[in-house]
C-alpha cells in the first residue's frame, strides 16, 4: 500500500537517535504529575477506609471485597458474586460504545466532507466544529435538555409539522443520555479522523474507480484501512471519556442509576466518603481500559508490519 | 476526476452535525436576552444581563475567571501540543525501543484516569510536595491531562505520512531541523491543529480537576459558572457564554482574514 | 481590586501599622454570600477577603482532608458536618468574649447538639427540606410524605428526588416512622424495600436541578429545600411547599473557625461582622432562607419575611436535624443508598 515497500536510504529520517530526548518531556510531565498520583491511588485502594473520607494506613483487601463479593445488606451472609458493580460497569461500557458508534457514524462523513473542501476553508470548518465548546459543558447540556423537553422547541416543531401527535418523552431516557454523550464528544471524533483523511491520497480512489470499483467498495476496502489510525484515535478519545462521564448522563438521564463516573464521584465527594473503594473502582476501570488500549496498539503494530 | 471525493449524503450529515452542535447555543443566546431571572420562562427582551456581566457585583470575579480560563487554555494547549509532537516523533519515527508499550500507556494515562481520581490524587500529591494551590498548579494539571488529547490526533496523522518525504529532503542535504520544519511539519499541520484545538477545549471546559487544585480566590470560568448552579442558572451565565462565543467567532474570523491576506500577498 | 488595595494601604498608613490589615481566606458554598456584603466588610476593616468555593459538604471535607487544611480561616458546613469536623479535630474554638456580637445568636440556636454553647461556630442560615407539588397538576392533599414515597396516580413518573443520601433516607425514615441511625434489621429492610418500591414512580434524582425541574414542568412534584421552592414560586411555577405531618428535615449552615487558620483574628472579626443583624439579614435576603441571628426582622425584604415556605403553619410537625451516625451504622445506610441507585 501507500509507499511502504520503498527501501530506506542510508540516511533515514534522523529521528531514531533522538527517541529518548524527545520522550523526556512527556515522561517527566506525565510521570511526575499523573503516574505518581495514580500510584498513590493504587496504594489507597489497598488501605483501610477512614470514616467519612481519607484513609488509615492499614493494608486490607476490603475495597476489592466490596466490589466483587456480596455479603448481604448486613454483611453476615456467605459471600456470593456481587453483580451490582459489574452491572454498573456493563451499563457504562454499553452507553459509551453506543455513543462512540454514533460519533463515528456522524463524525466520519463530517470529517470527510471537511477534508474535501478547498484548503483555505478547512481550518474554518474545524473552528466551526470547536466553537460550541467555548461554552461550558454544563450550559450546553442544560440547553440541550431545554430543547428536547416535552413542551420544548423540538417537540413543538415536530408536532406542528404533523410528524408526531404526542410529544416524545426524551428527557430522563437512555436516548437523551446518548444524545448528551454524542454532543459532549463529537469533535473528539471529527478532528482526529479529519487529520487522517486529509492525508488520504485520492489517486488511490481514482485508481480503484478506474478498475470499476463502486464508491462504497472503495470507501470500505481502500479508504478505511488507510485512515484507520485516525478512526482508532477518535474512538479512544470518545469512548474513554464517555465511560467516566456523569454530567450529561445525570442531567439528561435523571441520575436514577449509577454510572462508573458517578459511582466513583460519590465515594470521594458524596456522603459515602469511601476513598479506598473509589480508588479500587478506578483501578479496575483503568486496568480494563489499559489492557484494551495495549491490545489495540499491539494489533496495530502487527498490522503495520504484516 | 471529482467523483471519488464525494459521497451522497456526506454534505447532509455535515450540515446536520452543525445544526445539532449549534441548536443549544441558539437557546443560550436567546435566553441571554431574557428579562426574567429564570432560564425556563421568557419575560421579554432585555440587555440587563450584559450590563450585569460588566458592571454587576460579580463583574470582577467573572472577568478574572474568563481571563484565567483563556490564558490557562492557551498555555496548556501550547505546552501539551509541543510535548505531544515530540513524543509522537519518537513513538512513530523512533523505531522499536524498550518500553515502547509502557510509554504508550503512560502518554494515554491522563485519559484513562477518572477525573475525580485525578483531582483528589493530584491535590494530595501537590500538598505532599509542598506546592501551594493556585494558577501554577491548575496549569500543571491542565498540561498533564491535555497531553493524550493532543497526542492521539498528531500520532495518527504522523503514522499516515511516509518517511520518504523526509528521507528525500535529507538526501538533498537538508539538516534534520530543516527537514522537520520545511517538510514534515507542514504535512503534520492538520494533526497539530486538531490536537491543539482538542487540548484547548478540554482545558477550557474542565471543572472537576480545577475545582480541587485551584487555590483560594482563584477561579476559572467553569468553577465560577458551576457556582451559579446552586441557585439555578441565571441569564447572566447565558450572557457570559454568549460573549465567549462572540470572542471565539471574532478570533476565528480574524485568523481567517489574516490567512487570506497572507495568501494574497504571497500569490 | 486596585481600589481595595488602595483602601487597605490608606488604612494601614492611618493606623501607623507597618503592614496592611491583612487577609482573610473564606471557604464557602457557591453563591451563598452577596458580594456587596464582602465589599462592605473589606471597606470597614481594610481586610482583603479571598473566597474559595465548594459545591457540597462532602467535597469540602474531601478537599480539606486531601491537603487544603491550613489554607482557610473559616468554612460553612451544615449541622451534621460541624459535628463530623469537630470530631475529626478540624475546628478551632473561641470564647464568647472574643465576639462582641456573640449575644446576637438567637437563643434557640445557642445550645445546638453539634456545638453546645457555640464555641467553634456561629449560625449562618437555616431552613427545611421536604417537598413541593405543582398545584396545576395535582390539587389533592399534600400533607403527607406519601406524595413522594407512595404517590397518587397523577404524580407517578413525574417526581424528582434530591440526589442526596442523607435527605432521601431521613425523609424515608420519617415516612415509615423509624428512628435515624437505627440498627434494627427489620426497620432497615423495610426502609430498603419501601425505597425500591417508590423508585419506580420517580422520574429523576437531582439536587442542583430540583428547582428548575419544577419550574420547567419536567417534574410535577419534588423533594426540595424551602428557600429553593420559594424561588421556584417567584419564577412563576404554581408550586406549594409542604410541611408534611410525618415531619421534615431541618438543616443549619454554620460558619466555623478552622484549625490552623492563618488569620484567626480576622476570622473572628468576620464572624462578628456576620452576627450584626443588618448583615445577617443581607445574607437572608440573598439566599431566601432564615437567619439564626436575633433582630434581623426590620432589615428583611417583605417577600422573604412573609413567604409561606419560611413560615410553617402553627400546627406543623417540627423538623429534625440529620444525625451523624457511627461508622458501623453508616455502612448500612450507605448500602441501602447504593442498592437504590444500582
Amino acid at each position: 500500500m501507500a509507499g511502504a515497500p520503498l527501501p530506506p536510504p542510508a540516511g533515514g529520517t534522523g529521528w531514531k537517535g533522538l527517541t529518548i530526548p524527545l520522550l523526556i518531556p512527556a515522561w517527566a510531565v506525565v510521570g511526575i504529575f499523573m503516574l505518581l498520583p495514580v500510584l498513590l491511588m493504587v496504594v489507597y485502594s489497598f488501605l483501610t477506609k477512614e470514616f467519612r473520607g481519607g484513609v488509615v494506613w492499614d493494608f486490607t483487601l476490603a475495597a476489592y471485597d466490596q466490589f466483587f463479593l456480596n455479603r448481604g445488606l448486613f454483611g453476615d451472609e456467605p459471600p456470593v458474586i456481587e453483580w451490582t458493580y459489574i452491572s454498573i460497569f456493563w451499563r457504562s461500557i454499553w452507553q459509551a460504545a453506543l455513543a462512540t458508534l454514533a460519533c463515528l457514524l456522524v463524525g466520519f462523513p463530517t470529517a470527510w466532507f471537511i477534508a474535501t473542501r478547498p484548503a483555505a476553508q478547512r481550518t474554518v470548518w474545524l473552528f466551526l466544529i470547536t466553537i460550541p465548546y467555548w461554552v461550558n459543558l454544563l450550559i450546553r447540556t442544560v440547553s440541550l435538555k431545554f430543547l428536547i423537553r416535552e413542551n420544548g422547541p423540538l417537540n413543538d416543531s415536530l408536532m406542528s409539522l404533523g410528524l408526531i401527535t404526542d410529544p416524545l418523552p426524551l428527557v430522563n431516557t437512555n436516548l437523551a443520555v446518548q444524545l448528551g454523550l454524542f454532543y459532549s464528544y463529537l469533535p473528539f471524533m471529527v478532528l482526529p479522523v479529519y487529520a487522517a483523511v486529509e492525508r488520504y491520497n485520492f489517486a488511490l480512489s481514482e485508481a480503484a474507480a478506474d478498475l470499476y470499483a463502486g464508491r462504497w467498495t472503495i470507501l470500505r476496502e481502500i479508504v478505511l484501512p488507510v485512515v484507520r489510525p485516525g478512526i482508532v484515535a477518535g474512538c479512544i478519545l470518545v469512548f474513554v471519556p464517555s465511560l467516566g462521564a456523569f454530567l450529561a448522563p445525570d442531567l439528561l438521564g435523571g441520575a436514577k442509576t449509577y454510572m462508573i463516573g458517578s459511582l466513583i464521584d460519590e465515594q470521594f465527594r458524596g456522603s459515602q466518603g469511601n476513598w479506598p473503594f473509589g480508588a479500587a473502582v478506578s483501578v479496575v476501570l483503568m486496568t480494563m481500559v489499559l489492557l484494551v488500549l495495549l491490545w489495540q496498539a499491539r494489533a496495530a503494530a502487527r498490522g503495520a508490519r504484516g | 476526476m471529482k467523483g471519488v471525493r464525494h459521497y451522497p449524503g456526506f454534505l447532509g450529515i455535515a450540515v446536520a452535525c452543525l445544526v445539532v452542535l449549534y441548536a443549544p447555543l441558539v437557546v443560550v443566546t436567546i435566553y441571554s436576552f431574557n428579562d426574567s431571572p429564570s432560564i425556563t420562562t421568557w419575560g421579554g427582551f432585555s440587555w440587563r444581563w450584559y450590563a450585569d456581566v460588566f458592571t454587576g457585583p460579580e463583574a470582577e470575579r467573572f472577568g478574572a475567571a474568563a481571563w484565567n480560563s483563556v490564558t490557562i487554555a492557551v498555555l496548556a494547549a501550547t505546552a501539551s501540543t509541543a510535548i505531544a509532537v515530540a513524543a509522537a516523533l519518537a513513538m512513530i519515527r523512533g523505531g522499536r525501543f524498550r518500553g515502547k508499550s509502557a510509554t504508550y500507556a503512560l502518554i494515554n494515562l491522563p485519559l484513562l484516569v477518572p477525573e475525580i481520581v485525578t483531582a483528589v490524587a493530584t491535590l494530595i500529591f501537590f500538598s505532599a510536595i509542598g506546592l501551594t494551590t493556585g494558577y501554577l498548579t491548575i496549569l500543571i494539571a491542565h498540561i498533564t491531562f491535555c497531553i493524550p488529547f493532543a497526542y492521539l490526533p498528531i500520532a495518527a496523522r504522523l503514522s499516515g505520512i511516509e518517511e520518504v518525504y523526509e528521507q528525500a529532503a535529507r538526501d538533498l542535504y537538508a539538516t534534520r531541523a530543516q527537514a522537520f520544519r520545511l517538510v514534515l511539519l507542514p504535512l503534520l499541520m492538520p494533526g497539530v491543529i486538531s490536537g491543539y484545538l482538542l487540548a484547548f477545549i478540554i482545558s477550557l471546559d474542565d471543572f472537576i480537576i480545577t475545582n480541587f487544585v485551584k487555590g483560594a480566590g482563584m477561579e476559572t470560568l467553569p468553577t465560577a459558572i458551576f457556582g451559579s448552579v446552586k441557585q439555578g442558572i441565571k441569564p447572566n451565565i447565558m450572557a457570559i457564554s454568549t460573549l465567549m462565543l462572540a470572542v471565539s467567532v471574532l478570533f476565528v474570523s480574524l485568523s481567517y482574514l489574516v490567512n487570506r491576506i497572507g495568501q494574497k500577498t504571497r500569490a | 481590586m486596585k481600589k481595595l488595595f488602595t483602601t487597605a494601604a490608606t488604612l494601614a498608613l492611618m493606623t501607623g501599622a507597618a503592614h496592611a490589615e491583612g487577609k482573610l481566606s473564606v471557604y464557602h458554598w457557591f453563591e451563598y454570600i452577596p458580594q456587596e456584603l464582602v465589599d462592605k466588610f473589606e471597606a470597614e476593616t481594610g481586610i482583603d477577603v479571598t473566597i474559595d468555593t465548594y459545591d457540597s459538604n462532602e467535597s469540602m471535607l474531601a478537599a480539606l482532608k486531601a491537603g487544603k487544611m491550613g489554607q482557610y480561616d473559616v468554612a460553612v458546613p451544615a449541622d451534621f458536618m460541624v459535628k463530623i469536623m469537630a470530631d475529626e479535630g478540624m475546628l478551632d474554638t473561641f470564647t464568647p468574649e472574643e465576639m462582641s456580637n456573640h449575644g446576637n445568636i438567637a437563643p434557640q440556636w445557642m445550645d445546638v447538639y453539634f456545638d453546645p454553647g457555640r464555641k467553634s461556630s456561629i449560625p449562618y442560615q437555616w431552613g427545611g427540606t421536604s417537598f413541593s407539588v405543582n398545584r396545576d397538576v395535582y390539587q389533592g392533599d399534600i400533607s403527607s410524605l406519601a406524595i413522594i414515597f407512595d404517590p397518587p396516580p397523577e404524580l407517578q413518573g413525574k417526581i424528582n428526588v434530591l440526589d442526596s443520601q442523607n435527605e432521601v433516607l431521613i425523609l424515608g425514615s420519617l415516612y415509615l416512622g423509624i428512628p435515624q441511625c437505627t440498627t434494627d434489621r427489620e426497620q432497615l429492610k423495610a426502609l430498603n424495600d419501601m425505597l425500591l418500591e417508590a423508585k419506580q414512580h420517580w422520574a429523576s434524582f437531582g439536587s442542583d436541578t430540583s428547582k428548575d425541574v419544577l419550574v420547567s414542568g419536567d417534574a410535577a412534584a419534588g423533594m426540595i429545600y424551602n428557600g429553593f421552592s420559594a424561588k421556584a414560586r417567584a419564577e412563576g411555577a404554581n408550586v406549594e411547599y409542604s410541611y408534611p405531618k410525618e415531619g421534615h428535615v431541618l438543616w443549619m449552615d454554620n460558619m466555623v473557625l478552622l484549625k490552623d487558620a492563618p488569620n484567626r483574628e480576622n476570622a473572628i472579626k468576620f464572624m462578628n461582622f456576620l452576627l450584626v443583624p443588618e448583615n445577617a439579614a443581607a445574607v437572608t435576603n440573598y439566599a431566601a432562607y432564615t437567619s439564626g441571628v436575633s433582630g434581623v426582622e426590620p432589615f428583611l425584604d417583605e417577600a422573604i419575611k412573609n413567604s409561606p415556605e419560611n413560615n410553617p403553619p402553627a400546627d406543623a410537625t417540627p423538623g429534625v436535624f440529620a444525625q451523624a451516625c457511627d461508622a458501623e451504622t453508616q455502612k448500612l445506610y450507605d448500602a441501602i443508598w447504593t442498592n437504590l441507585k444500582k
